[in-house]
């Protein structure tokens, strides 16, 4: 063939080749949001056996455990915050995420925080939570985090302050623990449910984590503890005052009027604190911190 | 078309034929036998769902394997035992018989597909005494197996035209596997911290062949409703994506010069 | 004058030979070359010489380095001229799967005939070539000999004005060798072009209008099979018995080479009669005398010794 018409030829067969490229890109795009709304009916993970799997993957669970990690991922970050959103599914894929790869521990991790966590940030789920991290645990007996998590676990959604202070003490004997799991053990043991305790439990799993999710949940959750305990010191002096005065205070003007406070306080996200009618303090309604739930705050 | 790209298609069928490779469905057609059997002693309530996600998954695999197996040879065949020779001093052009060559696989997937729809229907109505309304999501299922199997076949060709059929197969392979997993690279881009990591693997999720977009078994044998505008999009899909790889093929073949 | 029925014009295809740093092998060198209408025309040249390389160019199954070519007009580029030319190749390989009468049916199809003019067609070319019985018979059952057959049914079937014939007398036996020189000369009468390349110079000889003689790829010579050999003798054959207990004339016993009880002599032409006297007084009969001229086999040998080629084996790179 004539170089210059299969020259010719070769170009147009590269520009159809590439324009065809661009609407199979767009295609699979309308394709993908066609199945997304067509499948919303009904959640489908087909092989939910984690051992099934594991046997067919051929040898290659760890690979194919990664695919289901990152496929949790998607499906978590896909759906938080949606309104209703019971995350059915997280379960189901963090445990075949595991039994395929055992020493997963982010898996492990990432299930400790977000199974427990009620929704819609989470499916509200402390059992499978505390199941999922005792398997890691037991799979993992160098991993003192697992240890942490299941220690959380136990204080913070299950109140079960024996069973964390055990898991805290157990968590500490493992070489290369840090010093403050013991301390945690024994003031849990002592105190149970404490502002101190709480703090201290939020901040190490801030300061462990390397998950951005996980991050920022336990940042939520320390300013919210942190709010709580303001609200309930200006609840103090709210009282105060109201020994002092015969009647509530009407701002917080009043209490630095009235030399009780240094200054306006504001909560960790920088807004003011505002009273209401019965001298208990709030927070702002623009504020995006939100107060802890009785069932889950401490008490102290 | 072109009246060559026919006459080609024909004759590959008949090759194929010649070949026994539509024996597979003995194989097959015991298979569907020997399930519809089992599946009685199971349990009740679930039968319907095995023949048809075994059926399905079944046709399937039989296609795939058939595609790729018969696919990798179409064009590395001719070259070597040069019948080719003869068959380009008549007046047919490179791409016409690429595409014939195509065809004829096409038709003997379809066929052998036929044959195997008719063993599942006759296994499903064994072992339920009746067909559903929403038994059509099968023929639906079927349908997008057939789409599967021809951009599948399509690839298979493309790399016959300049690579022996051992690394033919591998790369078929390579890019089925590729294509069914493009949704987990692009999962994998979200988890990745570099930004052009990320922006890469969306971009080669999305070009990828998908070949999941095909897989609707399980709706089939839950017998969900398929919307008319997914039938659509996956057949332009198809389509597309099966023109964009026989351009590339015959680009290749048309320049290629033979032993 | 008439558009001729090939034109080759500058032909060059070079080979890109060994792996790390390829270095390119000529196998064809700027061929030119014309055939004119209703010729029979010889493509010669030992192995390896670029025959086969020629005719794959011409078929558009490799593509030249450089060089055009066309035939009946047409450029090789156009699938249409195929429409006008048959083709055998060297070593006919064709699908062994289906029958005779299958394969050239197939091959009619491609060429757009009808159902009932494919029929007529197959029967009567099968009858041709000598394989009205076998027609039924799948390929892989034939032999050599029936192979090549089929092969030129296939070139004809379509009645194409210009045939390529690529060492069409390989593998026949002399029966076989014979019918196909038959039908080159039938195709002549009807008017046909017929280029075939050979290296069997007796064949060349016999039935060609004009050759051309390819060596290492370069064209040594183009005309009628009498111009490129002078048509003078050189010398005089004898060919004689001797009598039971008779010897040899002194001039011939040296040169004289005894084939069972014959013998053979060559001598210069202006001596011939003074041998023939010799050997009557020796009493020595005469068997044959023939004047002996060149062949284009001996121009061959000259021509290679001269070039002192070592022909290629062309086929290695591609076989």
């Amino acid at each position: 063939m004539s170089g210059r018409s299969r020259r010719r030829i070769l170009w147009i067969s590269l520009a159809a080749i590439a324009a065809l490229f661009i609407a199979i890109g767009f295609l699979q795009m309308r394709i993908e949001a066609e199945i997304r709304t067509a499948a919303q009916q009904r959640e489908e993970l087909l092989l939910r056996s984690g051992p099934l799997l594991k046997r067919l993957s051929l040898g290659y669970d760890a690979l194919l455990g990664d695919i289901y990690w990152t496929r949790t991922v998607q499906y978590f970050g896909g759906r938080v915050g949606n309104p209703g959103e019971k995350f059915e599914l997280l379960w189901p894929l963090l445990d075949v995420t595991t039994t395929l790869d055992p020493k997963f521990i982010v898996a492990y991790r990432f299930g400790a925080i977000f199974l427990s966590e009620p929704m819609p940030m989470g499916a509200g789920r402390s059992d499978l939570a505390v199941e999922l991290v005792k398997r890691g645990v037991q799979a993992n007996p160098n991993s003192w985090e697992l240890s942490s998590d299941l220690g959380f676990l136990y204080y913070w959604h299950l109140k079960d302050y024996e069973k964390a202070s055990a898991a805290y003490l157990q968590g500490s004997k493992i070489p290369n623990a840090p010093t403050w799991m013991k301390m945690m053990a024994a003031q849990v043991a002592e105190k149970g449910n404490s502002f101190s305790n709480s703090l201290a439990i939020w901040t190490e799993l801030y300061d462990s984590t390397q998950d951005a999710k996980v991050k920022k949940n336990a940042f939520v959750h320390l300013q919210s503890l942190r709010a709580l305990q303001d609200t309930l010191e200006l609840d103090q002096l709210a009282q105060q005052y109201h020994q002092q005065n015969g009647r509530y205070p009407a701002s917080m003007k009043e209490l630095y009027d009235r030399g009780l406070l240094q200054g306006i306080p504001r909560d960790p996200a920088g807004f003011p604190y505002t009273l209401g009618t019965d001298g208990k303090a709030e927070l702002d309604p623009n504020s995006p911190i939100i107060l802890p739930k009785p069932s889950e705050g401490p008490s102290q | 078309m072109s009246a060559i790209a026919g006459i080609v298609a024909i004759n590959t069928f008949r090759e194929a034929v010649r070949d026994r490779v539509l024996y597979n469905l003995i194989v097959f057609a015991l298979m569907m036998i020997g399930a519809s059997i089992l599946v009685g002693e199971i349990s009740i309530g679930i039968d319907r769902l095995v023949i048809i996600n075994l059926g399905l998954s079944a046709i399937s695999i039989f296609g795939l394997v058939m595609a790729i197996f018969i696919g990798v040879g179409l064009v590395y065949k001719e070259m070597e035992k040069r019948t080719l020779y003869s068959v380009l001093a008549k007046p047919v052009r490179r791409w016409e018989f690429l595409v014939g060559k195509f065809g004829g696989l096409l038709l003997t997937l379809a066929v052998n597909t036929l044959f195997m729809t008719l063993g599942l229907a006759a296994a499903l109505f064994y072992v339920s005494r009746q067909f559903l309304r929403t038994d059509a999501t099968i023929l639906v299922a079927i349908y997008f197996i057939l789409l599967e199997l021809a951009l599948v076949t399509a690839f298979a060709l493309f790399f016959s035209c300049f690579s022996s059929p051992m690394l033919s197969t591998l790369f078929t392979l390579g890019i089925y596997v590729a294509g069914f997993f493009s949704a987990d690279i692009r999962g994998i881009g979200t988890v990745t911290r570099s930004p052009a990591m990320q922006a890469a693997a969306r971009v080669i999720s999305y070009l990828l062949p998908n070949f999941r977009n095909f897989n609707i078994i399980s709706a089939a044998s839950h017998g969900d409703a398929i919307p008319f505008s997914l039938i659509c999009q996956n057949t332009a899909y198809a389509a597309l994506y099966v023109a964009l790889v026989l351009i590339a093929a015959s680009s290749i073949f048309s320049g290629r010069n033979l032993k | 004058m008439s558009t001729p029925a090939i034109e080759i014009e500058g032909l060059t295809k070079d080979y890109p030979v060994g792996f790390w740093r390829p270095r390119l092998r000529r196998s064809l060198d700027h061929l030119t070359l014309r055939v004119e209408d209703g010729e029979i025309f010889g493509f010669l040249g030992p192995n390896g010489a670029g025959k086969t390389t020629t005719l794959k160019v011409l078929m558009s199954i490799i593509y030249p380095t450089s060089g055009t070519a066309r035939v009946r007009g047409k450029s090789i580029d156009d699938v249409r001229m195929h429409r006008e030319i048959g083709y055998l190749p060297e070593q006919p390989y064709f699908y062994d799967y289906l029958t005779a009468r299958e394969l050239l049916e197939y091959y009619a199809r491609l060429f757009g005939f009808g159902a009932a003019d494919r029929r007529e067609r197959v029967t009567r070319f099968l009858e041709r070539v000598g394989l009205a019985d076998a027609g039924d018979l799948q390929l892989r059952k034939f032999s050599k000999g029936m192979l090549q057959r089929v092969g030129i049914a296939q070139a004809i079937l379509h009645d194409p004005q210009v045939i390529f014939l690529d060492e069409p007398m390989s593998g026949l036996d002399p029966v076989g060798r014979r019918e196909v020189r038959d039908l080159i000369y039938d195709l002549k009468r009807e008017g046909r072009t017929v280029f075939f390349s050979t290296h069997i110079l007796s064949d060349a000889e016999m039935l060609c209008d004009r050759v051309a003689v390819l060596v290492g790829g370069k064209l040594q010579g183009v005309g009628a099979p009498a111009e490129i050999v002078s048509m003078q003798v050189y010398a005089m054959e004898i060919l004689f018995e001797t009598q039971v207990g008779r010897t040899l004339p002194n001039s011939l016993a040296n040169s004289a080479t005894q084939i069972g009880g014959r013998y053979r002599a060559e001598v210069p032409e202006e001596q011939l009669y003074p041998a023939l006297e010799e050997l009557r007084s020796c009493g020595a009969r005469i068997l044959s005398v023939t004047p002996l001229r060149p062949t284009l086999e001996d121009y061959f040998f000259k021509l290679i010794a001269s070039n002192k080629t070592v022909p290629q084996p062309e086929e290695a790179v591609s076989r």
